[in-house]
């Protein structure tokens, strides 16, 4: 059999993302977002962002169709993410999903975003050596998660306690004057500071912290040390470094999490790392992971920025892997959980 | 004309399988569930169920028809989304109808056959349709013979008892009038209290007939998106 042609939806959060993969190969990634919408508010608006995705799925979706040279004809089966995610959000994706499929009379399959963050990374390096450990970082998520077979079984590790990573670079960014989302300025400013230059603290990693937090995370306290830190040089009324405070706090942030997800490599004795989210499209978290890894014998996979973000590939990439283990489609009545757990592939 | 039918304007999910023809509608096939949380699990099946009773295939279809609203937000996107996605993958045309026509066309427009359902109340005035819009309030607008006199709007419902004063309304009509009764002041038909299928049907009949190019479902939402940022996700780990 040839591998798979899979249409994947996502619509979990602002991007409207359809993406057609053929097994492991990317044939289309369309995406439209509503993130400038969003800006204004510092965050994303559910209903806005709901709103959004009423309106870009049709055209989304023949982007994607033609950028792929297929039609839904040719599909065997159509992927959508389920959840988690914005309940409003995802309810426009699977609803979309479900008249795709019944109109074009095909197999649906309702699948864990969190998942698709990994699964994506078959487009970039082919099939994903099971176990491997995945690190899944954005505005949404920072989970760290044992994967043992990406179609069936996901165990998690640990996951933030508070904000998630994503948050932090947004508040941040915020405070420093730049824009939403505050990822990519971040990771620019920084270029230009010294990440030692000032020590922000790692959250949960104190001895005392790891004995019941091994592998989760915390952000919050970081963001207000930031806060306080910034706070007191204008009460003093001296200019704010702004290079070195972004670049002490992406340390700090990446530290933290790369730290953690090679721990938890040692611990389960396994070799390989996945990162995804949007986070990993930063530039020290790659780089970071990549020098500690590598002293470690652990490969680190990490897929181009363009496939960390939310996107359609990769419901379409983790949907192919379905279809090719032949695990059965989902019902035409699933319903969209916002709080899917990460134990659930596919429902 | 096989023509597929959609709304999810209210607490009420509708399906139904119609064929527009010259000298009226037929409806073939038709599910009604009331159940606001759950239109997104129920349309769907619903549709493959209507098609499946009358024996018809997706391919089949020449137009899809939709209740655009006014609804509360989440559950009327169900309907417009599901109607444009199968109008997209069948290549056929999909057209919008305000639900609250439908509602009061009911058989205000009609040929008098039903006159022996529900009450007679105000059989000849003109007629409030009114759904219910959550959060105390009503989307409502005002019909003469099935043709509206005024835009769909959305208010609390003694505004809108004040806003209809001296209009001539004699009747009210649908959900949000059930409830609100006592505030509004009318008598209440029994039925419809939702959009009927065979109603948004006839609403497009022209346009289905004339096979007039689809339009794009867009939304009657009537209200402004609350503009508070997402708090941060739970982790979904614990
Ligand atoms: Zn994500």
């Amino acid at each position: 059999m040839t591998e798979p042609l899979v249409l994947g939806i996502e619509t979990s959060c602002d991007e409207t993302g359809v993406g057609v993969v053929r097994g492991h190969t990317l044939l289309a990634d369309a995406l439209a977002s509503s993130v400038d919408e969003h800006a204004r508010f510092g965050g994303v608006v559910p209903e806005v962002a709901s709103r959004a995705h009423l309106e870009a799925i049709v055209p989304t979706m023949e982007r994607a169709l033609k950028e792929a040279g297929v039609t839904l004809a040719d599909v065997d089966a159509i992927a959508v993410t389920a959840g988690p995610g914005l309940a409003g959000a995802l309810l426009v994706g699977v609803a979309a999903a479900k008249g795709y499929a019944l109109a074009a009379e095909k197999p649906i399959y309702g699948v864990n975003h969190l998942a698709a963050h990994v699964a994506v990374d078959t487009l970039e390096h082919g099939p994903l050596p099971e176990p491997a450990i995945a690190l899944l970082v954005s505005g949404g998520h920072s989970s760290l998660l044992e994967v043992d077979d990406l179609a069936t079984g996901v165990t998690p590790l640990g996951a933030t306690i508070d904000d998630a990573a994503g948050e932090a670079f947004d508040k941040v960014a915020r405070l420093l004057g730049m824009p939403f989302p505050g990822g990519p300025p971040i990771d620019r400013a920084a270029r230009e500071g010294d990440p030692g230059a000032i020590p922000f603290p790692r959250g949960l990693t104190a001895p005392k912290d790891l004995a019941a937090h091994r592998f989760d995370f915390s952000f919050s306290g970081l963001k207000t040390a930031v806060a306080r830190w910034v706070e007191a040089r204008e009460r003093l009324g001296e200019p704010v470094p702004v290079a070195d405070v972004a670049a002490s706090f992406q340390e700090a942030v990446c530290d933290v999490l790369v730290t953690k997800a090679v721990d938890a490599c040692r611990d389960r004795g396994i070799e390989t790392l996945v990162i995804g989210g949007g986070v990993a499209a930063n530039s020290r978290l790659r780089a970071l992971a990549e020098e500690r890894c590598a002293r470690r014998g652990i490969t680190v996979r990490a897929p181009r920025p363009k496939l960390c973000t939310d996107n359609g590939a990769m419901v379409a990439a983790l949907g192919a892997h379905l279809v090719a283990r032949g695990v059965a489609p989902s019902r035409l009545d699933l319903p969209a959980d916002s709080a899917m757990p990460l134990t659930i592939v596919s429902v | 004309m096989l023509v597929l039918v959609v709304d999810s304007s209210t607490p009420a999910v509708t399906a139904a399988l119609v064929e527009v023809a010259d000298h009226g509608v037929a409806v073939r096939a038709e599910r009604q569930a009331v159940d606001a949380k759950a239109h997104g699990e129920l349309l769907a099946p619903a549709v493959v169920e209507v098609l499946g009773e009358a024996g018809v295939q997706p391919r089949d279809l020449d137009a899809v028809v939709a209740g655009v609203g006014p609804g509360p937000f989440t559950g009327l996107r169900v309907g417009l989304v599901t109607a444009a996605s199968m109008g997209q993958t069948l290549g056929i045309p999909t057209y919008g109808v305000c639900s609250l026509d439908a509602l009061a066309q009911g058989d205000d427009a009609g040929q008098g056959d039903n006159a022996g359902q529900g009450d007679n109340a105000g059989r000849k005035g003109r007629v409030l349709a009114a759904t219910d819009a959550r959060r105390k309030e009503i989307y409502w607008a005002v019909y003469d013979g099935g043709v509206p006199v005024t835009e769909p709007d959305v208010d609390l419902p003694a505004a809108v008892a004040e806003r209809i004063a001296g209009l001539g309304v004699t009747a009210a009509v649908g959900e949000g009038a059930h409830k609100y009764a006592d505030v509004l002041g009318l008598p209440v038909r029994d039925e419809p209290r939702y959009p009927p299928a065979v109603a948004l049907a006839e609403l497009a009949a022209q346009r289905v007939l004339a096979k007039g190019p689809g339009e794009r479902l867009t939304p009657l939402y009537l209200r402004r998106p609350d503009a508070v940022a997402a708090a941060g996700r739970k982790p979904v780990l614990r």
